[in-house]
């Protein structure tokens, strides 16, 4: 059959399974929004030292800023809950990298804020021992970075 | 189908502060349990945070996030009204959607 009439016929069953569902195309999209979010950065996650994980993020050139600030205990009970809030004041800053630079993987998290979210995220790790952690924002495509040592009591990871 | 997230908005001038308290082991491949045997890695990659339909927050995880992880994040220019929706995908493939409206 033709190429025209077999994607006609693709398209209108596509509206049909799209009827059937009672599902509207948007709420399609939303059932799968990890088709949308970023492909997970293996390489970062896997990096088991601070300059891989630089490196897999192109942060190898990161400038220390005082535009970020790291709210977050100076010495943690539980290693295995360690609340770290950063808020950044650099304009446009369009993701936020948090390091735990003595875990067996430093890079604990990447972050994304877009569309109106404010340069700012709140997340609870595990750090396995005391070490410093590292935060890195990226802005206009330039890398900044700031640092706070955590001392932890009772390790987290294992 | 994994436990269902606990999801709080606030909305304070117009900015929204939404916090989420998630349910899951987020094992991280280290630990041994009873037995001695290594339990595997079994955690969150990807945390994703819809206003209405407009991605806000696109989280790369890792097994570094604590055990029913609770994050936070603030969005500027939400209204009463506005749906918040999480989305996880964990290594397991297992997921989970949640949905709140900001009421005040």
């Amino acid at each position: 059959m033709n190429l025209f009439r077999r994607q006609f016929l693709r398209l209108t069953s596509v509206v049909g399974a799209l009827g059937v569902t009672g599902l509207s195309a948007l709420e399609l999209v939303l059932q799968a929004p990890s088709a949308l979010a970023a492909v997970w950065n293996k390489p970062g996650f896997e990096s088991k030292g601070v300059e891989e994980v630089m490196k897999s993020l192109g942060a190898t050139n990161a400038q220390p800023s005082a535009e970020i600030h790291i709210n977050a205990p100076d010495i943690a009970e539980n290693g295995a809950v360690v609340p770290i809030e950063v808020t950044s004041r650099i304009n446009n800053t369009q993701s936020i990298a948090l390091i735990a630079e003595k875990n067996p993987f430093p890079l604990a998290a990447q972050v994304e804020l877009l569309n109106g979210a404010e340069p700012y995220f709140y997340v609870r790790i595990k750090m396995g021992q005391t070490s410093r952690i590292q935060v890195l924002v990226k802005a206009d495509g330039k890398f900044y970075t700031a640092h706070k040592e955590i001392k932890i009591t009772i390790g987290g990871c294992g | 189908m994994a436990e269902p997230m606990k999801i709080r908005a606030t909305l304070k001038n117009n900015m929204a502060e939404i916090r989420v308290l998630v349910a899951h082991p987020m094992e991280t491949g280290q630990r041994k349990d009873a037995t001695g045997a290594i339990v595997p890695t079994h955690f969150i990659h990807s945390m994703t945070v819809h206003l209405n339909e407009t991605l806000v927050y696109d989280g790369q995880w890792s097994q570094a996030i604590s055990r029913n992880p609770v994050f936070a994040l603030r969005i500027k220019g939400a209204k009463i009204g506005d749906k918040v929706v999480v989305h996880w995908m964990d290594n397991k493939n297992d997921k989970r959607n949640d949905e709140i409206t900001i009421q005040a």
